[in-house]
């Protein structure tokens, strides 16, 4: 008759106790350092956040207790971003369409599939050392060495196989009907997939590709030896072929000075660039929680 | 009736279309076999780079630890030596942090809506940039575990593992900021991978009489196994090629000791320190030493897909 009860001192459940305290500590573990992580740097980099930050050009360091700005940086991580995108963009959704529309599972796309998980597992510092003997060393691009274009073309070799995946997995949900419809009324191939298949995947291909970018804004180790790093204000076009700084290379060099000031402005530079990752993710997040829910209905 | 069955004959594509379709479809097919070429690329040139050191100290370069750009001699064992040490260490204490992290979110401990958080505030910490995390470990983590690496030396000195007086950065830091970066990969990948077991499994364990944890480590996880092999197999390439958060902690010292206690260097974080200022056969070297990398990454990255294909779940 006891056995159709639950018993406290039976083996089986204190085992089943210790194990389920044991997990519990697990999660406890895996996510204190995020909040300690997060909430120290919203405060000590949110404390250093002054309107002069996005103006300045940053001073050379040295005993000066004026630090200076990060405008350089800021402009030099936005300029570099985007030019990783122009690259990385167009032949990641092209590469994307074809694996999605017109292969057909034969070699040749299981090997390009193959190749964008294993490109996607090269380490980051590997891209920089290619672009570097590619085009730093070479001197390739008008004479230029150390410059913001070399800085991009590296950043775009790590965001590629982000964006040819989620395309090829965004156009892969989209419903074979509706193919079959398109090409049904007479629409070319071309025009089904830029007309029909492409919007209809737009939003699950466009998170993908946000989050990529938001990724590859934080890279610095593609950058340390390919954009190199400048203390001076970006005037004009002819500067994308000169050093160019960056959010994370500032945040990199500064963080190793030993003056206060410098490691200051690697705390503001980070509250910048970790806010704004956090929320590219976290809103794509709620973009993409949002849409499954109005495809349920 | 005639004339609408010559409509129907005549009704062809234009020669444009036609022509744009072939385009578009060629241009495709250029843009996809893109990511073959960067990669054949990459390979191709971090291995010619390399080809003066290689014949100069061929595979004598692995195993010696000379690293001397004044007398010309180069060896990377330190650094290939740090990789592993880092890289697995680190490992070692992430799987069971994550697949007990992955295991409480895929049970119903709590309520789903509070795992539902705990999972994707995990998945947040892998979006945080390393250099970043390199950052705080400097200010925040480095002071923080001092004390506890005095204690390790003064208790377990015997060790060959903590044989020398802590002074700041060390390897064991660096394995401790590993540690954060991969609890996110492992965490996610083995989440995922405890889901998809078929909730059958679970019914038929809890049916013929088994407890939960019984029923987690005989039938779920076995079930899983494969999946989480394969991350953690992600997690480890990932580990080698780290580069910001470990070149920023780890201290940077090519003398080789076996205390986790003392400075120590790895691959990647050599090449943050020296290539921008190397020149002449050191430059070759350097490449020696990245082709090494990229050879240790591509390795366990392919073993880790060929294991997802091999034992993918088939239920």
């Amino acid at each position: 008759m006891n056995s159709l009860y639950y018993q406290k001192r039976s083996s089986r459940n204190i085992v089943d106790k210790f194990f389920t305290s044991l997990s519990v500590i697990c999660a406890l573990i895996a996510i204190l350092p995020l909040i300690f992580l997060v909430t120290y740097i919203l405060i000590k980099g949110g404390s250093q956040i002054t309107p002069e930050l996005f103006t300045l050009e940053p001073n050379p360091p040295g005993d000066d207790l004026d630090a200076g700005g990060i405008n350089p940086a800021l402009i030099g991580t936005l300029i570099i971003t985007t030019i990783a995108s122009i690259i990385a963009i167009p032949v990641g959704v092209g590469g994307g369409i074809y694996l999605a529309e017109y292969s057909k599972g034969g070699a040749f796309s299981r090997f390009i599939r193959f190749g964008v998980n294993v490109l996607a597992g090269v380490p980051s510092i590997i891209a920089g050392v290619f672009i570097y003997a590619l085009i730093v060393s070479t001197k390739i691009l008008f004479g230029s060495m150390y410059s913001g274009l070399a800085g991009g073309m590296a950043l775009s070799i790590l965001m590629l196989p982000t964006v040819i995946k989620t395309t090829d997995e965004g156009l892969k949900l989209v419903p074979n009907e509706l193919r079959y419809a398109s090409l049904g009324v007479g629409a070319s191939m071309y025009t089904t997939i830029l007309k029909v298949t492409l919007p209809s995947a737009f939003r699950s291909i466009a998170t993908g590709v946000v989050l990529g970018i938001a990724r590859a804004a934080g890279e610095t180790a593609p950058l340390i030896f390919t954009a190199l790093f400048s203390y001076y204000y970006i005037t004009g076009f002819g500067d994308l072929f000169y050093e160019m700084g960056s959010l994370a290379v500032l945040i990199y060099n500064f963080a190793l000075e030993p003056y206060d000031a410098q490691n200051k402005l690697a705390w503001a530079a980070s509250f910048i660039l970790v806010l704004s990752i956090l929320s590219v993710n976290i809103f794509s997040r709620i973009l993409a929680a949002f849409t499954e829910k109005t495809k349920r209905v | 009736m005639e004339e609408k069955l010559t409509l129907f004959k005549n009704r062809k594509r234009f020669g444009i279309e036609k022509n744009i379709d072939i385009i578009f479809k060629n241009t495709a097919l250029v843009l996809s076999s893109f990511v073959a070429i960067i990669l054949l690329g990459i390979i191709l040139v971090v291995f010619f780079q390399s080809f003066e050191s290689f014949s100069r100290y061929g595979l004598k370069f692995l195993v010696t630890s000379e690293w001397n750009p004044v007398k010309d001699e180069y060896g990377a064992f330190t650094a290939i030596y740090g990789t592993l040490v880092t890289s697995f260490l680190s490992l070692l204490i992430t799987i069971p942090l994550g697949v007990g992290t992955a295991i409480f979110i895929t049970e119903d401990f709590v309520p789903k809506v509070f795992r539902e958080i705990i999972g994707s505030f995990v998945e947040l910490l892998a979006a945080i940039p390393s250099v970043v995390l390199g950052l705080w470990a400097i200010f925040v983590m480095e002071p923080f575990f001092r004390a506890f690496f005095v204690f390790l030396h003064n208790f377990f000195g015997w060790i060959p593992l903590f044989s020398t007086e802590p002074t700041g950065r060390n390897s064991l830091l660096a394995i401790l900021i590993l540690v954060v970066m991969l609890l996110p990969i492992v965490t996610s990948i083995a989440r995922d991978s405890l889901n998809q077991v078929p909730k059958k499994l679970r019914n038929a364990a809890y049916g013929i009489g088994a407890s939960r944890w019984k029923t987690i480590f005989s039938v779920i996880l076995p079930a899983a196994l494969s999946g989480i092999m394969a991350g953690v197999l992600l997690a480890l390439g990932r580990a080698m090629g780290e580069t910001m958060a470990v070149t920023m902690i780890i201290g940077n010292s090519n003398a080789f000791s076996w205390s986790l206690l003392s400075p120590g260097y790895t691959i990647s974080s050599m090449l943050a320190n020296q290539f921008g200022e190397a020149d002449g056969s050191q430059v070759s070297s350097l490449f020696y030493a990245a082709f090494v990398l990229m050879i240790l990454s591509l390795v366990v990255n392919i073993f880790a897909q060929w294991l997802v294909k091999k034992f993918s779940l088939k239920y």
